[in-house]
């Protein structure tokens, strides 16, 4: 019996994707937080799906490395449409979604030229299974990068969320934080979106910071609930995958749903 | 902050031929003022007149012309000028996990505020909030107070560093008659016991006249200005206002 739940470790595969989601579930619960806080939740949704783009255009330019590409494209689609919706007088939300679509066209236009899509359907729902050592190094670079940013700017980023002439009044750079912000969201997602699928990354990087929202006071429980939240969606989604033989993705993600309905309930009892 | 026995008076910030134009709108053009500390200034005029826009230039929120000095009227010196403001309201939804203590400290330090509370820090912060008989409201969420609670947060925040000048553009709604009164009383005591000048939006004509001790009209331009007597006996006073009346 013990050995039916144990077997598991025995596979390379698994014990990467372990690691994997031991870094990125808790690096997807803090920078949601901010994600949710900016009322941002569109615009990661966006820079995933422009990875098909980054793909797409790495693919036409004939670069060997297509990861390189994709995520060159997403940190100036990042800059691009921070830059655009301070400009234009249309709202953020349009902007966005016409910039997203487009994209998504894009991308697909491209790569399913000659009925070649089925080569990358993949990416449209990740497969955690699949990282590799070297990956999961990348993987805890940007998790340490994150922790660093997060360590001397979060102040920043919030007071900037909070009332941006008020931050700028007190001599914050608001839009340095605003774009370093935005590139650390675009290299995330981008890093880890052949793992999680670009059809529900951002349904990771919402849904935790969501449900701790409905039960937190303050910034510190926000930040821990929402790390909880996605660890242990992550673990827990695995460990059912393993044992269903579903995707590990969508998995992850029913059960950061439970648990974001579990706490809107509770969060509305002691209301 | 540092309490003064009487504002010296002598310091004095002078805005020269302020301009704002944005896109092909001009929106303000040749603004002068000067502004003395120990006295409260109060922009009125109609909806979209640029008073808003005046308190985002002299933030330097937005591109402008002509320049804003902070002069100490003794030696002319010229000094760095502070600025604190006190926004409408925030950028905030319900249910945002933000305490008062986040809000202060985020703004006030580089303390991580989602990692631990700083207690020397919490201190301060209380300390500023007891000015304005706000700190009970140090650890509530900030989306959960009232208008008036909002207010008075701000200005102790505002406050905090010692401001030469403090921007304030008055809540529209949210606050009740009492509240109006000790927002009006609060500012009163900021500008007799500390050594800064004050300039509010006003939308509430009876508490300027009670309260300012300059009132400027402006509407894309200075129309007039001067003690609430002279600025509200004006020609230029009853056009803008009358004319809101009827069309109201």
């Amino acid at each position: 019996m013990i050995e039916f739940f144990t077997a598991w470790w025995s596979y390379g595969f698994m014990r990467n994707a372990f690691i994997a989601i031991l870094i990125i579930t808790p690096l997807f619960g803090i920078l949601g937080t901010m994600i949710v806080n900016n009322k941002m939740a569109f615009f990661s949704d966006a820079l995933g799906h422009s990875a098909l783009t980054g793909i797409a255009l790495g693919v036409v330019m004939g670069v060997a490395d297509t990861t390189l590409s994709m995520i060159i494209f997403a940190v100036i689609f990042a800059l691009l449409l921070n830059y655009i919706s301070s400009k234009a007088s249309a709202s953020r939300d349009t902007i966005i979604s016409v910039f997203s679509s487009a994209c998504i066209a894009v991308g697909l236009a491209i790569l399913s030229k000659g009925g070649n899509f089925s080569k990358y359907s993949s990416l449209l729902v990740g497969d955690v299974l699949s990282i590799s050592k070297k990956e999961i190094i990348y993987l805890i670079l940007i998790f340490a990068a994150t922790l660093i940013f997060w360590g001397v700017a979060f102040n920043k980023l919030n007071a900037v969320s909070l009332h941006r002439a008020l931050a700028k009044s007190r001599g914050i750079r608001v839009k340095l934080i605003e774009n370093i912000f935005a590139i650390f969201i675009a290299l995330i997602v981008m890093l880890s979106i052949k793992w999680i699928g670009i059809l529900i990354i951002n349904a990771l990087l919402i849904l935790p910071a969501a449900a701790s929202r409905n039960i937190s006071v303050n910034m510190r429980e926000y930040h821990l609930f929402s790390v909880i939240f996605s660890l242990f969606s992550g673990l827990l989604g695995l460990m059912i995958s393993y044992f269903t033989n579903v995707a590990t993705g969508p998995m992850i993600v029913i059960v950061a749903a439970i648990i974001y309905f579990a706490t809107y309930v509770y969060g509305r009892r002691n209301a | 902050m540092r309490k003064i026995v009487k504002p010296c008076g002598l310091h004095c910030i002078r805005i020269n031929h302020l301009g704002v134009t944005i896109g092909e709108q001009q929106i303000l053009s040749d603004v002068n003022l000067h502004i003395h500390c120990g006295t409260l200034t109060v922009l009125i005029g109609r909806n979209g007149a640029g008073k808003s826009t005046l308190i985002r230039a002299i933030l330097n929120d937005i591109p402008h012309t002509g320049s804003i000095e902070f002069k100490d009227r003794e030696n002319g010196h010229i000094q760095k000028l502070k600025i604190g403001y006190v926004p409408q309201n925030l950028n905030i939804e319900k249910s945002t996990p933000v305490s008062v203590y986040d809000m202060i400290a985020s703004y006030q330090s580089n303390r991580p505020v989602f990692l631990y509370k700083s207690k020397k820090l919490y201190q301060e912060i209380k300390e500023s909030l007891k000015m304005f008989e706000a700190e009970h409201l140090i650890d509530k969420q900030v989306c959960n107070l009232s208008g008036g609670e909002l207010q008075r947060v701000l200005l102790s925040m505002a406050v905090m560093d010692e401001p030469n000048l403090l921007l304030l553009d008055e809540p529209v709604s949210g606050i009740d008659q009492n509240g109006m009164e000790l927002f009006y009383r609060n500012i009163e005591y900021l500008k007799e016991n500390f050594d800064l000048a004050v300039l509010l939006i006003s939308h509430d004509l009876d508490y300027v006249r009670k309260y300012a001790d300059h009132v400027v009209l402006i509407d894309g331009k200075v129309l007039t200005q001067g003690t609430p007597k002279e600025v509200y006996d004006s020609d230029a006073f009853k056009q803008v206002f009358t004319d809101m009346e009827v069309r109201g």
